[in-house]
């Protein structure tokens, strides 16, 4: 089971790696996003320390969002879904190693890409750390709840809009602790509580998100 | 108690079940409404701190309660649906959308207009109302998902996760929410948080929760009729049914 | 009576909340009874002209 894990792992990545386009796609869009923010509504340095953090974890929202249409589309399209679907191992399983996939390639480079923009919003080098760990214990949740949306989605044709729609409400509680933890880390407290509730939402997506997923799966390939 | 349990799973049964559940569902639940009114306009005395403002309570709490049952119920039938592969638990499910989400606008724009006069804005982002909003959208993402979905048993199965998953969303987006709002929000609402209600403001409120109820399941009995009938097109009975009902006329 | 209509000045946001939950809770009643109604008529037709098609 484990090594069937790793396979589809290390597929997913060298799909991934041979299609950079997709990959930079949604890092160019976070950047794109957190530009616009100062230009909206100027470059008063007190106001863009204030909306920063929030921002960023609204731009990383977007950015996951974008590339969450076509985590199953290709996969459902040339049949590799359904192979998965029908083989002995667990799907769920299976699937998780696609999420865990989709995290490394689109998350990852946002949380290290997010130093830059901590700079770029005025906010204090201190701040880095504290933001970096935020992303890295909120986005699994993103990718893991996301997952959920896009095996619902996977064999519709026009499906961002609803895509948004149906994952934006879930999305709510991982916005609302990263963005508080971000805030703190800006103005140097402590981010532990935040911190901590989001890792929980992240481990109880872990736990639960895998299963709604192959049950969506499963529905999409019906 | 198994085969009432059998008979009801039964879409004919259902059908009949619900068709004569209905008028006893909602013409009490019209009653109710008239006492509901009455007591809340008339008989209920003004409140020392909110004078006639707070007779809004009536029309909004009753709704804001029913914008939460309903996705409770749909959820539950969405599982059981998912579970047993029973179709008529998602006949249930997707009567329920309609109405929740109708439930869920009204306990918004009553909060709204409520909270005008007694905090001077429309609109606070306030717990209960971010939640309700977040509930009307999961709401809509249900009935958007159903209608991206041609095909009904996939349409059925598909929205049934999404509610499932949903449902136990809730809880957290509300405890986030309220945890959020207890970091940005100063305490401007504490007027609202009466000590204890007299009882002449009490009942009416009662009764119209209760009236609320019965006419929610009065329109869920409304709903399921016409789900059964569409899935069940090809079924005798539906045409024994019908056919009868064409000599009559 | 007039009083009773000016609900001690909160008369606009009473009648307006009031009113606007009438008026939602009419349609959702009407549109599930239309509902039920097109499902029904619709069937018959179904059927009628499914047994002209084979007698």
């Amino acid at each position: 089971m484990i090594s069937a894990f790793l396979l589809v792992l290390r597929r997913e990545l060298t799909v991934a790696v041979r299609r950079w386009s997709d990959l930079v796609m949604p890092l160019m869009f976070f950047i794109i996003v957190c530009t616009l923010f100062p230009l909206a509504v100027g470059q008063d340095i007190e106001m863009l320390n204030n909306i920063g953090p929030g921002a960023i974890w609204v731009a990383a929202l977007l950015a996951t969002l974008l590339s969450l249409n076509s985590l199953f589309r290709d996969d459902f399209e040339d049949g590799t879904l359904e192979q998965l679907a029908l083989d002995k191992e667990p799907l769920s399983f299976m699937l998780l190693a696609k999420t865990i996939a989709h995290w490394l390639v689109t998350e990852l480079p946002l949380v290290v890409l997010s130093p830059v923009l901590v700079l770029a919003f005025g906010m204090p080098v201190d701040a880095i750390p504290g933001l970096v760990l935020t992303l890295l214990a909120g986005t699994p949740a993103l990718s893991l709840i996301g997952s959920v949306g896009a095996a619902l989605t996977a064999g519709l044709r026009q499906a961002s809009g609803l895509l948004a729609l149906l994952l934006l409400p879930l999305t709510v509680p991982v916005l609302i602790f990263g963005a508080r933890a971000a805030d703190l880390a800006a103005s140097g407290q402590s981010i532990a509580g935040p911190l901590y509730l989001l890792g929980g939402i992240s481990v109880l997506a872990l736990t639960l998100a895998p299963f709604a997923t192959a049950a969506a799966v499963r529905v999409s390939l019906d | 108690m198994w085969t009432w349990f059998h008979k009801l799973a039964s879409p004919p049964h259902f059908y009949r079940t619900a068709t004569v559940l209905e008028p006893w569902l909602f013409w009490p639940a019209l009653i109710l409404l008239g006492i509901g009114l009455y007591g809340g306009l008339i008989v209920a005395p003004a409140d020392y701190m909110q004078g006639d403002g707070y007779r809004i309570i009536y029309v909004h709490v009753p709704s804001s309660y029913l914008s939460m049952f309903s996705y409770v119920t749909m959820a539950v039938a969405s599982a059981i649906g998912l579970i047993w592969r029973m179709k008529l638990a998602f006949c249930v499910a997707v009567a329920c959308a309609p109405i929740g989400a109708a439930f869920t606008f009204l306990s918004l724009v009553t909060g709204a207009i409520w909270g005008q006069p007694m905090w001077g804005t429309w609109w606070v982002w306030d717990p209960r109302l971010t939640s309700q909003l977040i509930l009307f959208f999961l709401y809509l993402g249900y009935m958007f998902l159903r209608q991206a979905l041609a095909e009904t048993r996939q349409a059925d199965r598909a929205s049934g996760v999404l509610a499932v998953v949903g449902v136990v969303n809730i809880p957290i987006i509300h405890f986030s929410v309220e945890w959020w709002n207890s970091l940005h929000q100063p305490a401007s609402l504490s007027k609202l948080e009466a000590p204890s209600i007299a009882a002449d403001m009490l009942w009416p409120l009662l009764v119209m929760i209760l009236a609320y109820q019965l006419l929610m399941l009065a329109l869920l009995m409304t709903g399921i009729r016409a789900q059964v009938l569409e899935r069940e097109k090809n079924a005798r009975w539906v045409g024994e049914l019908i056919g009868r009902e064409g000599r009559g006329a | 009576m007039s009083d009773f209509f000016a609900m001690g000045g909160y008369g606009t946001y009473v009648w307006s909340a009031y009113s606007l939950s009438f008026v939602v809770l009419v349609a959702i009643v009407w549109f599930a009874r239309r509902n039920l109604a097109n499902t029904r008529e619709r069937l018959k037709r179904q059927r009628l002209s499914s047994q002209e098609r084979t007698p």
